[in-house]
């Protein structure tokens, strides 16, 4: 199994059926693993708040959901995680490509990645950054607890999680 | 024929269906003029009624309405392709284009000006969109619900507000007894 394929299979098992994407370079794996998946409806966005939203109705509507975006996208999310995911108590896991960090070949990466964590510790939003491959065996775990506890959580995934850029 | 004068004319049509509406005062009236727990009412997050309402229609079976502003999507505009693309037929978007940023005072919004919200969302690719004047809003809703075709309505009103408190009741509590009844 790869690890885009044990990522979705996590999703799978946490019972996620609904996820919505803006791609990034380092996602690309794991967004062709939730299209190859039959249990979960992909539904691509066009920028990462209207994706919040969608999640939103679609936990209303009985269904767990998760967005898969880029570090970058906290910059255009940080009013809807506040006055809507977090200010109606809903879950939202976070699967986030946290680029800019140690293997960037992009310079104007960094600048977001500098404030990423800062950024997601100011707003109180449970955060696991996975480094290394076997981070995420935790992954499981996260989910459940973004479930138990109906907050949005990041899941900052680096160059060197995905072995490169 | 103002936005309030719409949500209440509207109001006996929309009250058994499930209803996303959008922040400020559309939210504001709707919940003086008829409250009731199948209703959402956004007390943030300009823009996502329309988003909120798709995701909540691709969930479940039950109709779903939202009731949004010419303002809100022109600030969301990336919603209609979304919309287009991921048809559900229990989805109605009621967009109540009175040309202008109501909640903020009427600033006019270039829907008013030359930007037509029912062009832009044919060009998205919606295929059943309804453009109509405020007095026929209410028959337009009655067809959207009759044709069980995913809909979006711009139903084209006059600028202007009327006093309305605003929401206090909790969020949570909001989004608990809506969830109830989508659940029921
Ligand atoms: C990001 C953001 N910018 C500005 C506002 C202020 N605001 C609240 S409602 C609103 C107007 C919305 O206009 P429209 O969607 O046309 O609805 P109307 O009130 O006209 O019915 C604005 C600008 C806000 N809440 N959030
Ligand atoms: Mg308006």
């Amino acid at each position: 199994m790869t690890i885009s394929e044990k990522i979705v299979s996590d999703f799978v098992a946490n019972d996620i059926s609904f996820v919505t994407t803006v791609p990034c370079k380092q996602l690309a794996g794991v967004i062709d693993a939730i299209d190859a998946n039959d249990s979960i409806y992909h539904i691509p966005s066009n920028k990462e708040d209207e994706g919040m939203g969608l999640c939103a109705g679609a936990w209303m509507g009985g269904k767990r959901p998760a967005i898969i975006m880029q570090n970058t996208a906290i910059g255009v999310t940080i009013n809807t995680l506040v006055t809507l995911t977090q200010y109606y108590r809903m879950p939202l896991p976070m699967l986030i490509s946290y680029r800019g960090e140690l293997g960037e070949p992009v310079a104007c990466q960094v600048e977001m990645a500098v404030h990423t964590k800062a950024l997601l510790a100011q707003l109180n939003i449970p955060t696991y950054h996975f480094h290394n491959e076997q981070d995420a065996n935790e992954l499981d775990a996260i989910l459940k607890h973004t479930f138990m506890c109906n907050k949005p959580v990041a899941i900052l995934t680096d160059a060197s999680f995905w072995k490169g850029y | 024929m103002i936005r309030s004068e719409v949500l209440k004319e509207i109001a006996p049509i929309i009250r058994d269906q499930l209803v996303v509406c959008n922040i400020g005062l559309p939210s504001q009236e709707l919940h003086l003029i008829d409250d009731q727990p199948s209703n959402f009412y956004m007390l943030g997050t300009m823009g996502l009624a329309s988003s909120i309402g798709l995701g909540l229609a691709l969930a479940q079976d039950k109709k779903v309405i939202s009731i949004d502003g010419d303002g809100s999507v022109l600030t969301n505009f990336g919603t209609l392709p979304t919309i287009a693309n991921n048809v559900a037929d229990n989805f109605i978007l009621l967009i109540i284009d009175n040309g202008s940023y109501g909640s903020t005072g009427d600033q006019p919004t270039y829907a008013g000006k030359k930007t037509s919200l029912t062009k832009v969302a044919e060009a998205c690719g919606c295929e059943q969109v309804v453009e109509c004047q405020a007095e026929q809003t209410g028959q337009a809703i009655k067809d959207a619900l009759a044709s069980n075709k995913m809909t979006i309505i711009v139903s084209k009103c006059e600028s202007g507000n009327v006093k309305v408190p605003v929401i206090t009741m909790d969020p949570v509590v909001i989004r608990d007894r809506f969830m109830q009844t989508v659940k029921a």
